[in-house]
């Protein structure tokens, strides 16, 4: 690929209090895998700034659609058929371009494709469960699957997991890097998940919630959701301090 | 009036326990879907520079290894430049990719990568960074991606006099960035909490 002028600029610091705090006791997972002294805050040098690049020839035909990339010849996955789609932006609400958009989830029944879920909903033998597409030069990225089963998980004595797709973005820079879940419009566990409240703010866990959108749903064949995903801006490089001699 | 809108970014959760599906289906057996899990080869033959192995195991509170992480590296080639499009001092080795992906081992816990030891490049003041590599660690209980960097024993000079090292007011902390060396394998342990917690970054 050429090479596109980016701004290569440091990333907006992040905003430690709108992301979830490490520690976060009723996630009992988290008090032991928390870190307890403070970061260690410093501006983002080229280490940071700069990231590999994903070229959208790296993607298989059906990488995009969970309903078809690991079913059989003539077969599809079981549930109910669903879009994914929207725009990878940044704080300054420009798209960000070539982003790397992976996701995985579980089945119809909440059952995940991996050794270590002992949960008794069955595997779908057709569905795999995991994706990944390029942002294009808009930003935007769509895939097709079903919607995902809620799951019972060890927590509580009885906590369940809202229906959920998990999200990694690699944007255009190491620090950029964010892994997150997309939720669903107006399912009732979301206000009650552990993890979901590990976020303290309203506004935030509004952003990972997705939204119907009649208008994209393809007719007779699958509805669409519009999930919209933010990454770190960047600093115009103008008035950076120059390297010595340069 | 001016406003100043800014979105914010969406917030962080947990990659949970079976990250493997998303970010490296092959390592659990779900073959078929991709050829290859990303990030699986940093270097390749022709790969310049010294070939490294870098291994170690992420610990928690308890002294636990967890068996569910999974990490990522960023790095300099040998000569101190990115694979990045964002890369403008000059144009690194194309058989060398600077980022790699590793689950740490299901019963284990250790990662391992194969790499080559980066250069060194510049902080933004113009002073030389030490070589060092970029950390991002993820896995259940991890609310938000850890960010730390892993620095070189045999380096002590350019250690001593490196920007980010060098703000660590706590000195006692340092080692807890600097790998151990046996040959061309370097172990690099990351502790979570306790007395001895990695330093990790806000960057
Ligand atoms: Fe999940």
């Amino acid at each position: 690929m050429s090479k596109p002028t980016t701004n290569a600029g440091p990333f907006f610091p992040r905003d430690r209090n709108w992301h979830p705090q490490a520690l976060s006791p009723n996630y009992k997972t988290s008090v032991l895998r928390s870190p307890q002294k403070a970061l260690l805050s410093f501006g983002n040098t080229i280490s940071e700034t700069t990231g590999p690049v994903f070229g959208h020839n790296m993607l298989g035909e059906l990488d995009h659609d969970l309903v078809l990339n690991y079913a059989k010849p003539g077969e599809s996955a079981l549930g109910e058929r669903i879009i994914v789609h929207g725009h990878v932006m940044d704080e300054e609400a420009k798209p960000v371009p070539n982003a790397l958009v992976e996701v995985w989830q579980a089945n119809a029944g909440g059952r995940y494709r991996h050794k270590k879920d002992g949960y008794l909903a069955p595997l779908d033998p057709n569905f795999g469960g995991c994706g990944r597409v390029t942002t294009d030069e808009n930003g935007y990225y769509a895939f097709r699957t079903i919607r995902p089963g809620p799951y019972p998980w060890p927590n509580g004595v009885n906590d369940w997991r809202p229906s959920h797709i998990h999200f990694s973005l690699f944007g255009s820079g190491f620090a950029q890097r964010l892994i997150t879940q997309m939720y669903f419009e107006g399912d009732p566990h979301i206000p009650m998940c552990p993890i979901v409240r590990t976020i303290n703010d309203p506004a935030a866990i509004e952003m990972l919630v997705a939204k119907l959108d009649m208008n994209h749903t393809v007719p007779m064949d699958a509805r669409a959701y519009r999930f919209d995903i933010v990454l770190r801006g960047r600093r115009s490089t103008m008035f950076e301090n120059r390297m010595e001699g340069n | 009036m001016t406003k100043l809108e800014y979105l914010k970014e969406s917030p962080s959760q947990t990659a949970g326990p079976y990250v493997h599906i998303g970010c490296t289906p092959n390592f659990i057996g779900n073959a078929g879907i991709f050829k290859e899990d990303l990030g699986a080869r940093m270097v390749n033959e022709q790969s310049k520079g010294q070939r490294i192995t870098i291994k170690g195991r992420v610990f928690d509170g308890t002294g636990t290894p967890l068996k569910d992480a999974l990490l990522e590296i960023w790095q300099a080639d040998s000569e101190g430049l990115f694979n990045s499009p964002s890369e403008t001092r000059g144009d690194a080795d194309p058989n060398f990719t600077g980022w790699g992906r590793q689950p740490v081992n299901l019963e284990t816990g250790e990662f391992c990568f194969e790499t080559v030891k980066p250069g060194s490049v510049p902080f933004p003041d113009g002073r030389a960074q030490a070589p060092h590599i970029n950390f991002w660690i993820v896995a259940r209980g991890i609310n938000i991606g850890l960010n730390t960097r892993m620095y070189f024993p045999e380096e002590e000079e350019a250690n001593a006099a490196d920007p980010v090292l060098s703000r660590i007011e706590h000195r006692v902390r340092v080692p807890t960035l600097i790998a151990k060396q046996s040959g061309d394998t370097y172990t690099f342990d990351i502790y979570i909490q306790g007395e001895n917690e990695t330093v990790f970054f806000d960057i």
